[in-house]
């Protein structure tokens, strides 16, 4: 069986950035193996520009984003497999992996990354009754087909849900000359990006309703209308408040879910919030040697961070490759419920720790405060914080070096 | 000229013209679907029942038992998955006791094997999941699963491999008998045909019409389902039956030869025999119900719902008699008609054979099909030596369900060829799973296209005017 | 007269609250850098955008293509008519220009990813 130091699992920007650091720390045996057939991974069809004013301090589109990390690859020779899906990983490491040149194989790593990516909830876990016509994808399935096939799926549209991908393909179906008549948001915000509800929806007079749902679906060979309610405050649909819109498709924007099947035939612990692995601050999961990073990890807002946290990830593997350790400690980190997770959930070395976390509803001037047990050993105002926005905080190894568990928590004035 | 014509391409129409096309006849099979199984056949519960349901001497419990004995055979020579997992019938109190009792004696006189009425401790024993308040259940080793539009395809495929000629989008829209044939008329072609077999379905009481029986009609009886993630499929063996009432067998919990745990149905009758739509009622129920039979069924990991509509038919059992010289009809097959089809299939030839009918064996009848699974399931070694004479068996299209190109496009070429989306879903599970077509729904539109020669935005969901796509971007009006 | 923003200079989407007098700018607050002030008193006086959209390439592919600049936010569908007239030839580099100086806008229409 082969043996490579470090095998990475996708090649989009986690898997891209992970491979870079990994070979900046030393690793020259490396592969990252990728099921499309071009590196870049979901980027390539997020055409739409803001990728990148972190990172590089300019706007960029998804594929001009993923093109710089690309570039290294190239520049740096870092071998990669493309149109070739993993289909098992072990928990001692053998990845076996497919494609159509050498088959069926097997290889034998020291060190994984999990860069896999996440994937869009599908309309059958929302239940909603009535017809299965034709005209009914997710917001990404759409995209793909306007973006990268360079056809439309419809020309009078709805939305369901208010993520990013709902609101940029809203805007770019308008743009191609389709009608999008509304955005519907089950919750009472938008889950996504502020400067997306304007210039996607704003710009176009495209109303956002907030706390609506879609109830019913009708048409029997293509889409022909949906049925639109307002929800009350336990999101159960209020039926005098029916609306029927026409229309012949239905986009769906209702969700992302790390795509981690390959990390449970190797036996990575999944966070029930995250629906990612459990990590360390390297982002090793709990299987030794195995680790995840990007939206496989939990689902980012911003590519940039994605970026930094595979760094992370691919330096931390280099480390663990080349047998350097810290000294160690064990912190567990939990979440109060209204802050619903953290990244990492785990430190186990001492040394300044980033911590990112996700907060349940939209609340307004909150105190964020780390606990060791009733100590306060962090404290942070903020004016607003908000589910589709990721918040973190630095902890220094004082904060934690005696610790057995932090808690993070909200508090609301 | 043919010498039958089988109407309706479901599961009982294809299984009685690949029956037929051991002898040397000419069949053709008329659909007016734009595919196989798009009738009760594509939306079922998928199982093989025992027969210890049907009533005693009637031709439902004659039909079911011998089919059910018939099965894992043909579904072997068809290369169609079959799994002998078990049924159960819980009840959770004394009258469901006696239920369960009477269920068991007629079992007897249908002739079921191994039958074995279990209390609350054997139960729990074989199924942990079920019920704490389950105190009682009919076990019937005999029960099994397959995949009723798997079962279709492979069916007709079959018949088709062995010279039949299958018609779609033939909507039957008159009989003629012109003395010694019948003319079956659609709006754009007429086949002749001396023997005709009415296994249409919910329209089969239109077609028996048009030869002048109406002695029967044919209602639509609503089914909603709910199908869970493979994740859940573990979660019980055996198919999980609640006691059955007036309108049917209740909400069942049952896994999937695919691995998935399928919930349902509703039975509600209704008017429009088109209308496939679920309700939230109905829905609802489907989760309440399965939720009361069964622990830990996890709603939250739900892949899809969908309805299916049984053709039920007036009298109460199956419909199987000739109202007049070479015409055949087989109606209101309701359950359990999936696990009787392959009976209907003798017993047809039987009817025709006694109805003075000449049949000569085909020589060149070949029963099997290669199983479609095949690729799945062989060893890494063979796969490779499989991809190394097509590169395509190394290409995964479809990642939640693990589906290469090679697959899809054996699929895409083989009888009865896939024109559409869920066509290409049906035989090769791409677009089945969690993701739904979400990542390779282009893709595969892009290979029927080539495939089909057609261009990309004509490619239809499931034919009509189900187009997946409106036009090409920049040239939107 | 306030007019309020949501800034769409950044991710962070800071709400800004702009002071107008007979459509002149008075005063920003609510930035938290200066391309947000940029922002707001464009957006009050002559507001831009972006465009990312598609050009087919002449084997009837899409290439991605925008903006080499911000472009007036009324000359948006103008714009894309442009666009969509044009063709390019493959292979298409970032940076390519498909159209110069769109519209007079000032703007090239240049590719924005690399398509074989």
């Amino acid at each position: 069986m082969k043996q490579i130091d470090l095998v990475i699992i996708g090649g989009g920007p986690a898997g891209m950035s992970a491979a870079v650091a990994a070979y900046e720390s030393g690793v020259r045996n490396l592969l990252i193996l990728e099921r499309d057939a071009h590196l870049g991974g979901i980027l390539q069809q997020c055409i739409h520009n803001g990728f990148g004013l972190h990172r590089f301090g300019e706007e960029l589109t998804g594929p001009e984003y993923a093109w710089r990390y690309e570039k290294q690859v190239r520049e740096l020779e870092i071998p990669y497999k493309l149109n070739t899906m993993v289909l098992d990983i072990t928990p001692d490491k053998v990845v076996t992996a497919t494609n159509s040149e050498e088959g069926i194989f097997q290889i034998q790593a020291k060190a994984v990354i999990l860069a896999m990516g996440c994937r869009e909830r599908a309309k059958g876990a929302l239940n909603i009754a009535g017809t299965r016509p034709a005209g009914i994808y997710s917001a990404g399935t759409a995209q793909k087909f306007v973006n990268l096939k360079g056809y439309m799926p419809g020309k009078n549209v709805v939305i369901l849900g208010s993520g990013d991908i709902g609101l940029i393909m809203a805007r770019r179906m308008t743009l191609e000359g389709a009608k999008v008549h509304a955005v519907c948001e089950l919750m009472p915000y938008s889950g996504g990006l502020a400067r997306n509800i304007e210039q996607c929806l704003h710009d176009f007079d495209i109303p956002l309703k907030l706390s609506h749902t879609v109830v019913g679906i009708h048409g029997k060979e293509r889409l022909e209308g949906v049925t639109i309610a307002k929800v009350d405050e336990r999101r159960r649909p209020i039926p005098e408040t029916s609306e029927y819109i026409a229309c012949d498709t239905l986009l769906l924007s209702v969700g992302l879910i790390p795509e981690n099947e390959l990390s449970k035939t190797a036996k990575v612990e999944l966070d029930r919030v995250t629906s990612g692995a459990v990590v360390d601050q390297d982002r090793q999961t709990a299987v030794e040697g195995i680790y995840a990073c990007g939206n496989v990890l939990h689902v980012h807002d911003l590519v940039d961070y994605v970026s930094e946290e595979a760094e992370i990830a691919g330096k931390s593997a280099a480390a663990y490759i080349n047998g350097e350790s810290a000294e160690g400690v064990d912190v567990s980190l939990k979440a109060d419920g209204k802050i619903r997770y953290t990244v990492p959930q785990r430190i186990t070395q001492k040394k300044d720790v980033t911590v990112y976390f996700r907060v349940a509803d939209v609340y307004r001037n909150v105190t964020v405060k780390v606990k060791d047990g009733d100590t306060v050993v962090f404290s942070r105002k903020k004016p607003k914080v908000a589910p589709g926005e990721m918040e973190s905080i630095t902890l220094k190894p004082e904060m934690f070096e005696n610790a057995k568990e932090l808690s993070f928590e909200l508090e609301v004035q | 000229m043919y010498d039958i014509a089988v109407i309706g391409a479901g599961v009982v129409g294809g299984m009685i013209a690949r029956t037929l096309s051991a002898y040397d006849l000419k069949i053709c099979i008329l659909e007016k679907a734009h595919d196989v199984a798009m009738g009760a056949s594509r939306a079922n519960s998928a199982i093989v029942h025992a027969g210890f349901d049907a009533k005693e001497g009637s031709l439902k419990a004659l039909l079911n038992v011998r089919g059910s004995e018939m099965m894992a055979k043909v579904c072997r020579e068809l290369g169609v998955k079959y799994q002998n997992n078990g049924s159960l019938v819980i009840g959770f109190n004394d009258e469901d006791k006696a239920t369960v009792e009477s269920l068991y004696t007629r079992g007897v006189a249908n002739g079921v094997r191994n039958l074995k009425v279990l209390d609350s401790r054997e139960l729990h024993e074989i199924e942990p999941n079920v019920s704490q308040n389950a105190t009682c259940a009919l076990w019937a080793p005999t029960g099994a699963i397959v995949c009723p539009y798997e079962l279709t395809v492979a069916a007709v495929g079959n018949a088709m491999d062995n010279g039949a000629d299958l018609k779609l989008d033939f909507e039957v829209t008159d009989i003629c008998d012109a003395g010694d044939y019948f003319e079956v008329v659609s709006a754009a072609e007429t086949v002749q045909a001396k023997y005709v077999i009415n296994a249409a379905g919910l329209h089969s009481d239109a077609i028996a019409k048009m030869v002048g029986d109406d002695s029967f009609t044919v209602h639509p009886r609503r089914g909603e389902y709910v199908l869970l993630d493979k994740e859940c499929g573990g979660l019980v063996k055996n198919t999980i039956f609640r006691t059955p009432s007036k309108m049917g067998k209740g909400i069942l919990v049952s896994p999937t030869v695919d691995g998935n745990l399928l919930t349902g149905p509703t039975s509600v009758d209704i008017e429009d025999k088109t209308d496939k739509s679920t309700t939230p009622e109905g829905l609802a129920r489907v989760i309440r119900e399965a939720g009361e039979n069964v622990d830990g069924v996890m709603f939250n990991k739900t892949i899809t719902s969908f309805c299916g509509l049984r053709a039920v038919g007036s009298t109460g059992d199956f419909i199987i008699n000739m109202p007049r010289t070479r015409f055949v009809n087989v109606a209101g097959i309701e359950s359990p008609g999936l696990s009787s089809a392959p009976a209907i299939g003798e017993y047809v030839v039987d009817l025709l054979k006694n109805a003075g009918m000449t049949l000569n064996k085909n020589e060149s009848f070949v029963p099997t099909r290669e199983a479609m699974h095949a690729f799945r399931e062989a060893s890494i070694e063979e796969k490779n030596a499989i991809i190394k004479k097509d590169p395509a068996y190394g290409r995964i299209i479809c990642r939640c369900e693990t589906v290469t190109e090679g697959e899809i496009l054996r699929a895409i070429r083989e009888n009865p060829k896939p024109r559409d989306l869920d066509g290409v879903k049906r035989r090769t599970r791409a677009q089945m799973g969690r993701c739904q077509g979400g990542f390779c729904s282009p893709y595969i539109v892009e290979m029927l296209a080539k495939e089909m020669g057609i261009a990309y935005e004509d490619v239809t969901k499931f034919g009509g005017g189900s187009y997946v796509n409106v036009g090409k971007t920049k040239e939107v009006k | 007269m306030i007019r309020e923003l949501t800034c769409i200079v950044c991710p962070k989407g800071c709400p800004l609250k702009v002071e107008l007098e007979n459509g002149a700018v008075i005063n920003v607050t609510g930035h938290t850098c200066p391309r947000g002030k940029t922002y707001a008193i464009n957006e009050c006086t002559h507001p831009m955008r972006t465009i990312t959209t598609t050009v087919r390439a002449e084997n009837g592919e899409v290439v991605p293509v925008k903006t080499s600049t911000t472009i007036p936010k009324e000359l948006m569908f103008a714009c894309m008519k442009e666009v969509n007239r044009a063709t390019v030839k493959l292979p298409a580099k970032i940076g390519d220009v498909v159209i110069a100086n769109v519209l007079e806008t000032g703007a090239d229409i240049v590719v924005a990813a690399n398509v074989d």
